[in-house]
């Protein structure tokens, strides 16, 4: 395809971004088509269970309300991405925008795209009192609600490999220090003490999460998401880099780490193999592994992040995706506005919607489900994601969702260089400060 | 290649037919290339989140697209795979172009399976290849050879030269194909005198083969010296530019910096450097053998 270059050809690759913006923008016909009748429209993205749940709930939704109808579109996620994203943006977008919480929904507040629920709440307020632990926050800036959760998400936990700690005859870490000294103890028995997709890179970034959060708690990041100047320079964010590259230096990641990607999922593939013994990963792992190794489910445990020696920060903090959530926009005309806020408070986690997510395996955090999570079919992984998702004091939303996109984007090859030992913890705090004002 | 079309009616201006004729292609040219090559430039001084209105910064984003080490970063990555990219790709198509162009039936065999890689999007040869390089599941222990158990993809000085690779054999077998149709078209008789003066093989090819190919090997230079600043779709799906920036070529550079970081102004600055690059090599090429026109219309290549 490259070979094929003229002159006029390569002037279209320059303009590809011009080009992919106009055609995108001109493919908003599925929003004029409901502007009309007020019908409200809804733009999800495809994958099980979510664009199951979602395409039951909308039909129950629409014949049970003849007048509200809501029209719904599923896209596949990184299409969905940046369709919506320039759709918004041409004031072409749908009623319901499907989002991530962070700088993607405060780019669309900043720029005055989507609803302001605040003043909802009140006549509605299971809006937000539905949801346990810190799950709605994911939909808040600036003290002002703008999305409301839409499904159940997951923290990342520390997985381990059962029969390889029961051979080795250690525990599951519960302190830094604990994890320095498992790191020995697995390579001298030959097996890789952490499997880490470096090439994916947000996979790296996880590591940081956490460490910043177990020695300076959840602030430190919530100043740098505030903007302040010179908030990457925190003693934490330091610290915790310097234990990064300690941790990279004695061996702790499996070899050749920064060639390994998690779209092959094979990370995943070295825990369950037995070579490597543990694996930091998103809360939906759970369900890979036991989709691609039902075998191996039994063998696979899971603990939350251990906790730093001398740290200040909440050991029940999660960092992961805390789920995600409903925006309304604001080109909405006022009949579809109220459509979509009568489906947002009757119907988005109903009965029939939270036995779905049941079913699926996942468990969202809403409140006054213990007993549907005690009922047939559900597991203790279930159960405990509940408890420490509705426990936590913060639950902070991955760092390359919660930034602004151009920050995100320097974050992650800035930490890739820090993992491959190429840039000092004091390179990437000056460059990442740069990225702040 | 437009150049050359572009300059042929000065050559042939009398017997030209009237200029009206060119009026369908010059308006699809002006609707596709030049009317968005014009937004393009009027973006670059623009900072444009791409969901905010559109606001003037004057040279804002050039200013950070020339000062910011990544963009020189990028531009060095770009120069180094188009020279290895050429050191690599041009010997290996001309050698493997001549070997094929040979009527035997075993050289049409291998002929078939040399243009398969032609036949993959570049988007299956990029995850065939990072599934294959994978150092835990890869080639390395599959074979089990130590040599190919590397941090192929992982290491910032080995990936260049894997980007080099992959890209050679995914388009090598289009510069064969070239070749081979350059080849085809020498005269034999050129060869059968050269025989009966008791040349051998590898004087016929230094003395008839090579110089007979002169404006193939122009036309297959141009594609892939113009043509490696093009290189995005496998890149982009075998390392995404990483690890840090070693394989950030400046095509993947305006991707990132327009749709990752939405720095519309930036991105577009990039692509006016990318349009203006582009340009310039490709009259490069072209004049380094385009003096001799005659010559190049009895080749026919």
């Amino acid at each position: 395809m490259a070979t094929r270059t003229t002159r006029a050809r390569l002037a279209a690759v320059g303009l590809l971004s011009a080009l992919a913006l106009v055609t995108a923008a001109c493919g908003g016909a599925i929003g004029e088509r409901a502007g009309a009748s007020g019908q409200a429209t809804m733009w999800g993205i495809t994958g099980a269970p979510m664009q199951n749940i979602l395409e039951q709930s909308v039909e129950d939704w629409s014949s049970a309300h003849p007048d509200q109808q809501i029209a719904v579109d599923f896209f596949g996620a990184d299409a969905y991405k940046s369709k919506v994203r320039t759709a918004v943006g041409a004031d072409e977008g749908p009623t319901l925008i499907y989002g991530w919480g962070g700088g993607g929904l405060k780019a669309y507040v900043d720029a005055g795209k989507v609803l302001d629920l605040t003043p909802y709440l009140a006549d509605r307020p299971q809006l937000r009192d539905r949801y346990a632990g810190a799950v709605a926050d994911n939909g808040v800036i600036d003290g002002r609600t703008y999305g409301i959760p839409n499904n159940a998400g997951g923290p990342v936990m520390l997985y381990y490999n059962k029969t390889l700690f029961a051979e080795a005859g250690v525990a599951p870490p519960a302190t830094w220090g604990e994890l320095m000294a498992l790191v020995g103890v697995f390579a001298e028995r030959g097996v890789a003490p952490i499997a880490l997709a470096g090439q994916s890179r947000w996979t790296s970034m996880m590591w940081l999460e956490y460490l910043v959060d177990r020695i300076g708690g959840a602030e430190v990041f919530k100043s740098v998401l505030a903007g302040e100047p010179n908030a990457w320079a925190h003693p934490a964010m330091r610290d915790a880099l310097v234990k990064i590259q300690e941790l990279v230096a004695a061996g702790g990641f499996a070899e050749g780490f920064s060639s390994i990607a998690a779209d092959n999922k094979a990370d995943q593939a070295l825990l369950r193999t037995g070579r490597a013994a543990m694996l930091l990963q998103l809360g939906g792992t759970y369900a890979a592994i036991k989709n691609d190794a039902p075998d191996f489910v039994d063998q696979l445990g899971y603990v939350p992040f251990p906790i730093v020696e001398g740290g200040t920060g909440d050991p029940r903090n999660l960092v992961g995706n805390p789920a995600n959530v409903w925006s309304i926009s604001a080109q909405a005309t006022p009949e579809q506005r109220d459509t979509a806020l009568d489906y947002l408070t009757e119907a988005v986690f109903d009965k029939p919607y939270v036995d779905a997510f049941l079913q699926a395996g996942s468990a969202p955090a809403v409140v006054g489900i213990q007993d549907e999570l005690n009922g047939p079919g559900t597991t203790d992984y279930m159960r405990t994601v509940y408890g420490w998702t509705t426990g936590a004091p913060n639950y902070q939303l991955s760092w390359d969702q919660a930034l602004a996109p151009d920050q995100a984007a320097a974050l992650l090859t800035n930490l890739e260089l820090v993992f491959l030992q190429q840039q000092t913890p004091d390179q990437f705090i000056a460059a990442m400060n740069a990225t702040i004002g | 290649m437009t150049a050359a079309t572009a300059a042929r009616p000065s050559v042939a201006r009398v017997a030209a037919p009237s200029a009206w004729y060119a009026a369908p292609a010059a308006a699809f040219f002006l609707v596709f290339a030049v009317l968005p090559v014009g937004a393009l430039v009027v973006l670059s001084f623009t900072s444009w989140d791409g969901l905010s209105a559109i606001a003037f910064d004057g040279g804002e984003s050039w200013r950070s697209v020339l000062t910011s080490e990544v963009t020189l970063a990028a531009l060095g990555v770009t120069g180094k795979i188009m020279l290895f990219s050429f050191l690599v790709q041009a010997p290996a198509s001309l050698l493997l172009g001549t070997f094929t162009a040979g009527r035997q039936r075993y050289r049409a065999v291998l002929a078939v399976l040399y243009f398969l890689p032609l036949l993959l999007s570049s988007a299956a040869v990029a995850l065939a290849f990072k599934a294959l390089l994978d150092p835990n599941f890869g080639i390395g222990t599959a074979s089990g050879l130590d040599v190919l158990r590397q941090d192929w993809l992982g290491n910032s000085d080995l990936v260049l030269f894997v980007v080099v690779f992959v890209i050679a054999w995914q388009f090598v077998p289009f510069h064969t194909l070239i070749y081979q149709g350059g080849v085809r078209q020498i005269p034999r008789s050129l060869y059968e005198a050269a025989e009966i003066d008791g040349a051998g093989r590898v004087r016929q090819f230094f003395a008839i083969t090579l110089p007979q190919l002169k404006y193939t090997i122009i036309t297959s230079s141009t594609l892939m010296v113009v043509g490696s600043l093009t290189y995005f779709d496998l890149v982009f799906v075998l390392t995404a530019g990483g690890p840090g920036y070693a394989t950030r070529l400046l095509p993947l550079h305006m991707y990132l910096t327009g749709f990752q970081a939405n720095e519309m102004g930036a991105a577009s600055a990039i692509g006016v450097l990318l349009v203006l690059l582009g340009l310039g090599l490709a009259l490069v090429v072209q004049r380094l053998g385009g003096r001799d026109r005659a010559a190049s219309e009895m080749e026919g290549a």
